[in-house]
């Protein structure tokens, strides 16, 4: 659906985005991340056709992003961060001028229009001004812009950014619908979301693309390294040598809470089932003994400030 | 083509859609009409060469409303989708840029045309309380109301270009009308070269708007205005296309 090679973009000496390549085949829910200014928006805008790329090249369901703009825009609906809107028009007056716009043809339009009103929950609002909508509806009538001419692809630019948390969680529910029908683009600083919604998630950061796997993947590729949590009544003097010369067990810190005694051990590899063993050997009844697997939040910290560990 | 007309009847109805444009629509009927009303006073006062028409469109009292009402019209076209970001939303949806200029165009001229359409009513109210034709010939009002859109057309466009320059609209607004002033003022030079030789006077007579009225409003047709004021709005329209392209694709 998406494939993007040495895609590269520059402002005068600045390179926002520096030749990062990647793929998203047809049904993906693709997540975007990086901290402020690593490049996502810029991307999305090359994607979308808003921006031509200094270098390398996009296409989008077969069009090139650049040399067929027109035919590839008809594949996208992009949802814009902030979700810029005309303060003069109603809901519906809107959307059926984009519908038009985007070449939905005349008999369809009023299909289209209900159709994603009752998706984007606006069917109370359609009358209304869109000068006096919540952020949360105005949202919500970006991502019906996006969606009206049924474009095989989604780019949404922080579709969840300024919304409560109630907001937040109709979102998502929305957008995990819209996977069924579309490929879907998205960025987002929520991290929960991105474990939620997405299938793959794409990482840059200062323009560069820092990794692009999985989820499971990627919390994978920190969980090697992690903590382990052990609690046990013990008062053996020795209990941290112990536990230190078992397997994988780097280092170990412990905490009196009452008469048990919690061991924070920091493992290169997941040594649970010897900790095990030796809490049986050694007859210390235990309580807890659990692994702190890395949470995506961790992977994105080790992935964009690689300096701070 | 249908995508091109949804932008024009968007356009359109953004100008209905606002206040302003109802402001200027009813101050506009106040001052033209006061014009008109002056032209009658002065006009009875003594026995005059020119008609009423004539009057009516080579006043002072006509062109400082005329000069002034284009940086109104032009100046929140491309200004205030930079401004709100809808820009991005326009210009992601499958049309071309030079659609959008000539369409945001085309709809500013629409509106024009509406701001003009009750001054008919004036000479036909005229001929219907004193008996008599406001003109000469029917050729005036033919020669009058079509320098009347043509110059419009080139000061409109004047004013997408100075609107496609920035996101402020008072910056818009203030270019524009420096723009239009300078195109007018050029006009008065014609006059000051009166008494110069005529290859002079000849060469400042071709972008003379105050000259080129006067004698469209007598009836007399001449091609070189009509050809001077397109050509003027195309390439102005031009430029207008390639500003709003280098603009979207700088940042």
């Amino acid at each position: 659906m998406i494939k993007v090679e040495k895609l590269t973009k520059r402002y005068g000496s600045v390179t926002a985005v520096d030749e990062i390549n990647f793929e998203v085949g047809k049904g993906e829910v693709v997540g975007f991340l990086g901290p402020n200014g690593a490049g996502k928006t810029t991307t999305m805008r090359m994607l979308a056709c808003y921006l031509p790329p200094t270098s390398g090249r996009a296409e989008v369901a077969g069009c090139d992003v650049f040399k067929e703009s027109l035919r590839a825009r008809e594949h996208i609906g992009y949802m814009p961060e902030h979700v810029p809107l005309p303060q003069d028009m109603r809901v519906h007056e809107y959307l059926s001028f984009r519908a038009a716009l985007k070449g939905v043809p005349g008999r369809r339009i009023k299909e289209r229009l209900s159709d994603v009103c009752d998706l984007c929950g606006l069917a109370e609002v359609e009358r209304r001004m869109i000068s006096a909508l919540s952020k949360g509806f105005r949202q919500r009538v970006g991502l019906a812009d996006a969606m009206i001419h049924e474009p095989e692809l989604l780019i949404l630019d922080e579709p969840t950014i300024g919304l409560d948390p109630n907001q937040i969680r109709q979102m998502r529910e929305l957008i995990k619908n819209l996977r069924r029908h579309h490929t879907i683009l998205l960025s987002t600083h929520i991290l929960p979301e991105v474990e939620m919604t997405c299938s793959r998630v794409i990482i840059i950061n200062k323009g560069r693309l820092e990794a692009l796997d999985t989820p499971e993947n990627l919390r994978e590729r920190l969980s090697s390294e992690g903590e382990v949590f052990l609690e046990a009544k013990t008062e053996d003097p020795r209990a941290l040598a112990k536990l230190r010369s078992v397997r994988g067990v780097k280092d170990v810190v412990q905490k009196k809470i009452g008469e048990w005694t919690r061991f924070i051990l920091h493992v290169e590899s997941d040594p649970r089932e010897s900790l095990h063993a030796l809490a049986v050997k050694e007859g210390w009844p235990v309580r807890e003994l659990t692994r702190h697997s890395a949470t995506l939040e961790q992977v994105f910290a080790e992935v964009t400030q690689p300096e701070e560990r | 083509m249908k995508r091109f007309l949804t932008l024009v009847l968007r356009e359109v109805r953004h100008y209905f859609h606002q206040p302003l444009a109802y402001v200027v629509l009813f101050f506009f009927l106040l001052l033209t009409a006061a014009n008109f009303h002056a032209g009658l006073i002065a006009l009875n006062r003594q026995p005059s060469q020119i008609s009423v028409l004539e009057a009516f469109f080579n006043t002072v009292l006509f062109w400082f409303p005329f000069v002034l009402i284009f940086p109104l019209l032009t100046m929140r076209l491309f200004s205030e989708e930079y401004k709100l970001g809808t820009i991005e939303t326009l210009m992601t949806a499958p049309v071309r840029d030079g659609q959008v200029v000539l369409a945001k165009f085309l709809g500013s001229f629409v509106f024009y045309v509406v701001l003009w359409t009750p001054s008919l009513l004036y000479f036909v109210i005229f001929r219907w309380l004193t008996g008599q034709s406001a003109a000469d010939s029917f050729g005036s009002y033919i020669g009058a109301y079509t320098m009347l859109l043509l110059v419009g057309m080139f000061y409109l466009s004047i004013g997408c270009l100075s609107s496609a320059l920035t996101k402020n609209q008072i910056i818009a607004a203030i270019i524009a009308f420096a723009l239009i002033s300078l195109m007018f003022f050029l006009s008065l030079l014609s006059f000051f070269f009166l008494k110069a030789s005529s290859a002079l006077r000849e060469f400042t007579y071709y972008f003379s708007t105050i000259e080129h009225m006067g004698e469209f409003s007598r009836g007399l047709f001449d091609t070189r205005p009509v050809v001077f004021y397109l050509s003027m709005t195309l390439f102005t329209l031009f430029l207008t296309f390639h500003v709003f392209q280098y603009r979207r694709w700088k940042n």
